[in-house]
């Protein structure tokens, strides 16, 4: 793992929560408070330099929030965001600017993230016009040719529009968009849940590259242990907002430590046939609108004990991993 | 061979366009037996779905059935009219969408989709059928069944909304149900729920399942068979742990390498180069021959047909005594 | 067995920009329906006539130095009773050629109406663009806005702020500003239509992926708006701006017609209607029916293909 002394990002306490009251005039003839959906609930992990970083979740896990949450297009409630030490959310000016640029997203769906009104060759070059990154025209064109063949297309695709393309080539090409800031940290979000396995393949074979050759640093979300045990150094485990279990990927998969955890591990379809056998799963995700008390997990869990129930569990270390649960030693 | 449910021979269907006629299916045949269930795997556009829409009759316009015959047990229905066809969908045919939203009615309750369901294919009045109704939900895995029968849609949540649609489905006592994509909607820990609602249903109730996917997971869990499908063609049918284990077609050993392991740590994932063609670009011999790493000169000229092996059907040269070359 | 192969050109060749046109889906969608081609066709006639008018009218019908007053009344077709001066449509009391009043009328009434659209979808486009984007009190200000004058009829606006307008302008001035203050009244009346669905598209757009991506490289909003934006959300603004465009003809000859429009010196087809109708009566139809006739036409074919587009852009009919 690399040595770095501070990390590269660092989330605090991060909290987000979204109002999803109904109209005023609504709230008044009900008789109903305002209600808050909290989608991040007190976040905290590090990412080093060149290392890639997974959160897992089911939906409504809050994970597409944090990845929005992480690059501000989606403001905190509380709790702070840094990058190489600076903060997005404070600076100003050349250094915003900066920290922007070295901080760019893969987005789930390649058919919505580019405008389809736009050539491709436009759509990657925006950054460099927007950071300006580049002193002619000529060279911006040079630019975005190197790119596209960086992630397998050819330069003289530049002049195609999207909806020429299928979706992994898609994908290609929002990846050469984001890497034409010529950033240093990516957050994907889910990059490949809209593709077939195969093209998923030769994504994240891309990706693997990439990050060996510039040496990114990757948030990596993903609903899919399996992929995400195939990128990851490290794996945030996400339930209803909150972090239940960050641990080094091999010793998540070894050694799961919190129920959830676990729960989600036995549900993964076993396709390789080992004979592994799939255990049954109580209950489904409760509404993040009004969640369980105490530890949200407790109403589907086996050790849930009373306290479980009333106190919000504290994040305790375990062989270096870190997991919000009463019950861990009962566990191992 | 006498337990032979449904029986699909050479289908072909077409999609006329504006200026070309694109060929989605291209000679598709299989079988499906009495209480087993058959996947069908393959990627976006390999015509999998598409294969169980010709099956029940819901062809999209103007999408037709060209060639090739369907057989289920001993009656023809690919011809058949249109309120012949009405009346065989939910009584021996029936259909689990991908969207357990969508596939249930808003604006009425779950009760009355049902009692109506049952009252459809099945004598029964009123007050039976309505009894039946609670215990199907009981079946599937709804708790307070009696209870929450009277409930709309929108009260219940994914995963016990698709367990409402298989018991919709279980309704008029179908043979065979074709479930498109039935756990792509829902997440993983209420996939397994349904896989195994779904075997299990199925088994009691004696009903052949086509289960049609993407997910290789959900094959493995669930399914006897698998066919294998690409480009409108079906590539290889085998038993399930054959195909998982021992892929014979070059397509599936690379669809099966390309899926990340959970037992194993690799640095690279196998890749198949390339996509699959656009059906207005299907290249001619074998429809996998340009991404293929054992192509031979014949591949280029001759199309395979499905070829029995000692482990399955599958269609590629490599398996024929003439080779590729 | 039915095969297509793939076409041996250069994928990376660029079709030119007619070629694009010809083989698009709207394009065989429009060849198909006679009714549609009719109205295009029409159309394109009659603004044609009309751009070209100077050159191809017989006569200048509004230069009283060419006017022979012993021309008056003479029925289409028919040689005039004292000079024998045979007219294709007849002339009115002045003797002023229909055909030629026709096509100089129909060029008014096209210039109100393209001016007017204009004027409104840049205005509602604008707004709708900013509410849709912004959110907040700035959508409320001017969604509400938009909501009031939604609901009093157009003709009644229009009517408002042309008193107004009017009534702050310089008397001598007045004639020569007629027709702008024509087309602010119109356009202003019609404004709610664009911002409406410009908005609705708006909020659907902001919260795609590609106007995130613009946003994570430090794209200002009204770049935004402008690059991004704006040329996704233009497909319903050209089905309302055709529509609006028979509206925006068929109000002006309404204003003309109740005698508030463009002065008589520069008549229109909504001024012709209505001087042509106080002879209806007296046996001289042919001074109000053909231009009449004409507006009809147009009106009705500039509708039906804003039908038509609207029928053939919207992906869930198709």
């Amino acid at each position: 793992m690399n040595q770095a002394k501070r990390p590269l990002l660092e989330v605090k306490d991060l909290t987000c929560h979204f109002d999803v009251s109904k109209p005023l005039l609504n709230r008044i003839l009900e008789r109903e408070p305002k209600s808050f959906l909290t989608a991040v609930d007190e976040v905290s992990f590090e990412v080093n330099k060149g290392e890639t970083f997974a959160l897992v979740g089911e939906s409504g896990s809050g994970k597409s929030t944090i990845a929005k949450l992480i690059v501000d297009l989606v403001h905190p409630s509380s709790g702070k965001i840094e990058f190489d030490g600076q903060s997005l959310a404070t600076s100003r000016g050349q250094a915003f600017k900066n920290l922007r640029r070295r901080m760019q997203m893969i987005f789930q769906d390649p058919f919505a993230s580019l405008n389809p009104r736009w050539p491709v060759g436009e759509l990657v070059a925006e950054p460099i016009y927007a950071f300006g990154l580049a002193k002619s025209r000529a060279e911006v064109n040079r630019t975005v040719e190197e790119l596209l063949e960086k992630v397998g297309l050819s330069g003289r695709d530049a002049a195609k529009f999207p909806h020429e393309f299928s979706g992994g080539q898609r994908q290609r090409i929002a990846i050469a968009r984001a890497l034409s800031a010529q950033p240093d940290f990516l957050v994907c979000d889910e990059p490949t849940s809209a593709l077939d396995v195969s093209v998923q393949a030769q994504i994240l074979n891309l990706m693997k590259d990439l990050q060996d050759e510039f040496g990114l640093t990757y948030l990596f979300i993903s609903h899919d242990m399996s992929v995400v045990k195939h990128m990851a150094d490290r794996i945030g485990v996400l339930y209803l907002g909150a972090l239940v279990e960050n641990a080094a990927a091999e010793e998540l998969f070894k050694n799961p430590k919190h129920p959830y955890t676990r729960m989600l591990l036995d549900a993964i379809p076993d396709h390789e046939m080992t004979g592994r056998k799939r255990q049954a799963i109580k209950g489904e995700i409760p509404s993040p609108i009004d969640p369980p008390s105490g530890c949200t997990f407790h109403p589907r869990c086996a050790l849930a004990t009373g306290e479980c129930k009333v106190k919000r569990p504290e994040v305790v270390v375990r062989e270096g991993t870190r997991v919000a649960c009463w019950e861990v030693d009962r566990l191992a | 061979m006498s337990d032979v449910l449904l029986s699909v021979r050479d289908l072909v269907v077409e999609f006329p366009k504006r200026k070309t006629l694109l060929t989605a299916l291209d000679g598709v045949s299989f079988d499906i037996h009495r209480g087993e269930i058959l996947g069908v795997v393959g990627e976006s556009g390999a015509g999998k779905s598409l294969t169980g829409a010709a099956i029940i009759g819901l062809l999209e316009q103007p999408g037709r059935i060209a060639s090739g015959e369907i057989w289920l047990e001993d009656q023809r229905i690919d011809q058949l009219p249109y309120e012949k066809m009405r009346q065989l969908r939910g009584k021996r045919i029936a259909m689990i969408f991908q969207d357990p939203l969508t596939s249930l009615n808003p604006i009425f309750t779950i009760a009355e989709q049902l009692v109506e369901t049952i009252r459809t294919h099945l004598p029964l009045n009123a007050k039976q059928a309505r009894e039946r109704a609670i215990q199907l939900l009981d079946e599937v895995g709804i708790p307070a069944a009696a209870k929450r029968v009277d409930d709309y849609p929108h009260q219940f949540s994914g995963g016990m909304r698709q367990r409402v649609v298989i018991a919709l489905a279980l309704a008029g006592e179908p043979e065979l149900i074709i479930a498109d994509e039935p756990t792509t909607a829902l997440d993983v820990s209420v996939q397994a729920q349904i896989i195994d609602v779904l075997k299990r249903m199925c088994a009691d109730h004696g009903a052949a399942v086509m289960l049609v996917t993407h997910d290789m997971g959900v094959i493995a869990e669930a399914c006897d068979r698998v066919a294998v499908m690409y480009a409108g063609r079906v590539a290889e049918i085998g038993q399930v742990r054959q195909i998982v284990k021992q892929p014979q077609h070059p397509y599936t050993q690379g669809l099966m390498g390309s899926i990340p392991s959970l037992a194993h740590q690799r640095h690279r994932l196998i890749q198949i180069p390339g996509s699959m063609p656009r059906l207005d670009a299907i290249p001619t011999g074998c429809a996998f021959n340009p991404r293929c790493t054992s192509v031979g000169e014949r591949c280029y000229k001759e199309r395979p047909d499905l070829l029995v092996t000692n482990q399955g059907e599958v269609a590629c040269w490599l398996f024929d005594q003439g080779g590729v070359a | 067995m039915t095969k297509t192969t793939t076409s041996s050109q250069d994928p990376y060749q660029v079709e030119p920009w007619w070629q694009r046109i010809l083989n698009s889906d709207l394009f065989y969608d429009f060849s198909r329906r006679p009714v549609v081609v009719l109205s295009a066709v029409m159309t394109l006639l009659i603004i044609s006539a009309s751009m070209l008018a100077p050159w191809i009218a017989p006569h200048t019908p509004f230069d009283p130095a060419s006017l022979n007053l012993m021309d008056g009344f003479t029925p289409p077709m028919e040689p005039n009773a004292f000079t024998g001066n045979v007219y294709w449509l007849g002339t009115d009391s002045q003797g002023r050629d229909i055909f030629s009043a026709i096509l100089y009328g129909a060029r008014v009434s096209l210039l109100v109406g393209f001016a007017a659209v204009g004027f409104a979808a840049i205005l509602g486009i604008t707004l709708g663009l900013i509410a849709g984007y912004k959110g907040g009190w700035i959508d409320t200000v001017i969604m509400r806005i938009a909501d009031v004058q939604l609901s009093f009829p157009a003709i009644l606006i229009a009517l408002l702020i042309f008193g107004i307008t009017k009534s702050l302008i310089p008397r001598e001035l007045q004639e020569q500003a007629a027709v702008y203050v024509l087309i602010l009244s119109i356009g202003l009346s019609d404004w709610v239509q664009y911002a409406r669905t410009v908005r609705s598209s708006t909020l659907a757009e902001k919260n795609k992926e590609y106007v995130q991506a613009a946003r994570l490289f430090g794209v200002t909003w009204p770049r935004i708006l402008l690059r991004h934006i704006l040329p996704n959300v233009m497909g319903p603004v050209l089905v309302i701006g055709t529509i609006g465009l028979a509206l925006a003809i068929i109000l002006e000859s309404t204003l003309s017609f109740l005698g508030v429009g463009v002065p008589a010196t520069q008549p229109s087809l909504g001024t012709l209607i209505r001087v042509g109708n106080e002879y209806l009566f007296s046996g001289e139809w042919w001074i109000t029916i053909f231009p009449g006739l004409t507006l009809l036409v147009l009106a009705l074919s500039v509708n039906l293909l804003g039908d038509w587009l609207r029928d053939a852009l919207n992906p869930r009919l198709r």
